[in-house]
């Protein structure tokens, strides 16, 4: 992998919300007791968003990777690999929103590269991992988000935004500035995966149930 | 083709209810208990005699696989781990069954579960499929409240427990040592085998890792026969999947259709036809980006199974394919899979640590054709080194496309390099002593 290691400036500490730790009750409960490790990434997901809740900057900072370790039973080192191992745990401050944009092959010959333009031009950021200046907007670079059918796409945060071109890139990060989010899914005339223009199989007249 | 009466994902557009009252009217869990009853033995000699293949890319059969768990339990408790990693490029489909079937798969996780003495399931689901999970548990515990997990599920005696794992982004996991590694709270680097995950897997016990699809057809199989399913498709490639096109067709979608059917009647009529009319095509990436890319003159007449690919030097792999019309640049689109896998490689192995940094930059220059002709078969012995000498089979993903690029458009790659050699007169690489680099070239 190619997560870079790069500590940001780091806050002081980090303790778990009231939120956040009816959360790890519910995902410790999914383990074996002696197996509490496996809990590790969920709980770098929920240190990234109670940092995005708290700051507006979903991170983590190397003082809830500790504090993770210790809660864990695991030596400091191990959660630090496994956060600098996996792309989903950003460890350096990033934007309001994150917009992640898929170049892989399938989102490419769709043209994503329009995707990656529109973005930079209504953001104002120069290159992939760049953060805008009035700090709403990280882009990130990611490899396929596994729904080629909707290509291209850009992700943000936890949405996908699906059949993406330049002009409707724009029109979604012109409705995020504004503080509002759009529904996610296809922006064009189509329900999810099917076909544009209407679904060509399991048509209403043969769906009867089975059995 | 297959009739909608044959179908398995009778939801997959989600143009009902996902809810479990609505799923139970499709037929979901409607005897789940009776199906149980009919004892681990004969559930596993079903799934054999159905035919079914895994998947999720390598095609191996399910049944077989279900078997090799122990039939006794020594004291180590048993699980059932379902991949839902779907990361391979031009790959889509388990995502419809996650958030349009949830419950197909639940009750198959149940019944397959039992058939491997596994109390415990946990399906790994990639971090960027966050609704999907969202959507899953929703089912879970909808399925929780009505008695269908937990204590005695599905009033079958059967206690079974089923559990999301997220994963965050990196495509190694879909590899089922580095999901299960991922899974104990690791980095997702493979484990070598043996000992297989049904010896050693999960916690150090007998595991068995599946992809999302071949578990959730399996209550419709058992529902429906096995002779039902093995009458769909073609000997040894039975049955009816889920696939998915994308790239240049005038209607990318995702869609299930029975094996064994000519490629290009499916994307004809699943994709619409290839954008300029069949005539523009230029290739086709039959099964996810692994697999090597097949050229026009193949996809006139092949079937799309795993044996007929197969015979073609490519594969099913997922069956999710990307269709190229003759406006792309071919070397850049398979330079692009170069970039992925040297991103995507966990840096375990030497070959494919180092291998895939090579064949991206080799790949860049090809794109230009800033090389010597000489190097594409240079490039091809690379690819050979990488493939077969490492842990996991992700090295061997990295290297066929390329091969695949090499057979199929060497002429192309040889243009494009007279090209540059005409407008610029030589490669402009320097050859750098042996004896060391200077500072200043870096």
């Amino acid at each position: 992998m190619s997560t870079v290691w790069t500590p940001a400036e780091q806050p002081d500490s980090f303790v778990f919300d009231a939120a956040s730790e009816e959360e790890i009750a519910g995902v410790l409960s999914k383990y074996p007791q002696e197996r509490k490790a496996s809990a590790v990434m969920p709980l770098l997901y929920i240190a990234q968003r109670q940092m995005g809740r708290v700051t507006g900057s979903a991170w983590v900072p190397v003082v809830a990777m500790d504090v993770i370790a210790q809660r864990l039973d695991m030596a400091a080192m191990r959660v630090y690999e496994v956060a600098s191992f996996y792309t989903m745990f950003n460890t350096r401050p990033i934007g309001r929103y994150h917009l992640q944009v898929c170049t892989t092959t399938p989102c490419w010959l769709r043209g994503s590269d329009d995707v990656v333009e529109a973005c930079q031009k209504a953001t104002g950021i120069q290159h992939f991992g760049g953060t805008s200046a009035d700090g709403l907007f990280t882009m990130t670079e990611v490899e396929c988000l596994g729904a080629c059918a909707n290509a291209p796409i850009l992700q943000v945060d936890d949405d996908y935004y699906e059949d993406m071109n330049a002009e409707r890139t724009q029109a979604v990060i012109a409705e995020l500035r504004a503080g509002r989010r759009p529904e996610p899914g296809p922006t064009v005339n189509r329900s999810v995966s099917a076909p544009l223009g209407g679904r060509k199989t399991l048509l209403p007249s043969s769906t009867v149930e089975q059995e | 083709m297959l009739a909608d009466k044959d179908r398995i994902f009778t939801n997959l557009y989600g143009q009902n209810d996902w809810r479990l009252e609505a799923a139970r009217k499709r037929g979901d869990w409607s005897n789940t208990a009776e199906i149980l009853a009919r004892g681990r033995d004969t559930i596993i000699a079903q799934m054999k005699a159905s035919g079914l293949r895994g998947r999720g890319g390598a095609g191996f059969p399910t049944g077989l696989k279900w078997s090799f768990m122990p039939k006794q339990s020594d004291g180590r408790p048993h699980y059932l781990v379902i991949n839902g990693d779907e990361s391979e490029p031009g790959t889509c489909k388990d995502r419809e069954v996650m958030r349009h079937e949830p419950h197909k798969l639940i009750e198959s996780a149940l019944i397959a579960s039992f058939a491997m003495g596994a109390h415990a399931s946990y399906i790994y689901i990639r971090g960027e499929f966050f609704r999907e999970a969202e959507r899953l548990q929703a089912a879970i515990d909808e399925a929780y409240a009505a008695g269908l997990l937990g204590k005695n599920a599905a009033g079958s005696g059967w206690d079974f427990d089923f559990r999301i794992h997220r994963g965050a982004g990196a495509y190694i996991c879909g590899e089922e040592t580095a999901l299960l590694e991922s899974l104990e709270g690791k980095k997702g680097q493979p484990r070598m085998k043996p000992p297989f995950p049904a010896g050693v897997g999960l916690y150090g016990c007998p595991t068995t890792v599946n992809n999302v699809e071949s578990i959730a057809v399996t209550s419709t199989i058992l529902r429906r026969g096995a002779e039902w399913f093995a009458g769909l498709g073609r000997p040894n490639n039975a049955g009816s999947k889920l696939m998915a096109i994308s790239g240049h067709v005038n209607t990318p979608c995702v869609f299930e259709e029975e094996l064994g059917v000519p490629l290009r009647d499916i994307i004809e009529k699943h994709g619409g036809g290839v954008r300029g009319g069949w005539d523009n095509l230029l290739a086709v990436i039959p099964g996810g980006c692994s697999v090597p890319l097949l050229p026009k003159a193949v996809c006139e007449t092949v079937l799309m199974d795993y044996d007929s690919l197969r015979a073609e030097r490519s594969g099913l792999g997922t069956a999710c394919m990307i269709v190229m019309d003759r406006s792309t640049d071919i070397i850049k689109a398979i330079a692009r899979f170069s970039k992925f896998f040297k991103h995507e490689s966990c840096g375990q192995c030497t070959p494919c640590r180092e291998g895939t940094g090579w064949m991206m930059r080799m790949m860049d220059r090809m794109v230009q054709g800033r090389a010597d002709i000489e190097e594409i078969d240079l490039l091809e012995q690379v690819t050979r080194q990488v493939e077969g000498h490492t842990i996991c089979a992700l090295g061997d993903a990295a290297a066929w496309p390329i091969q695949g690029l090499i057979r199929h458009f060497r002429p192309e790659m040889e243009a494009r390099i007279r090209q540059y050699k005409a407008a610029y007169g030589s490669t402009g690489l320097v050859q750098v002593p042996a004896g060391g680099v200077p500072a200043a070239v870096e």
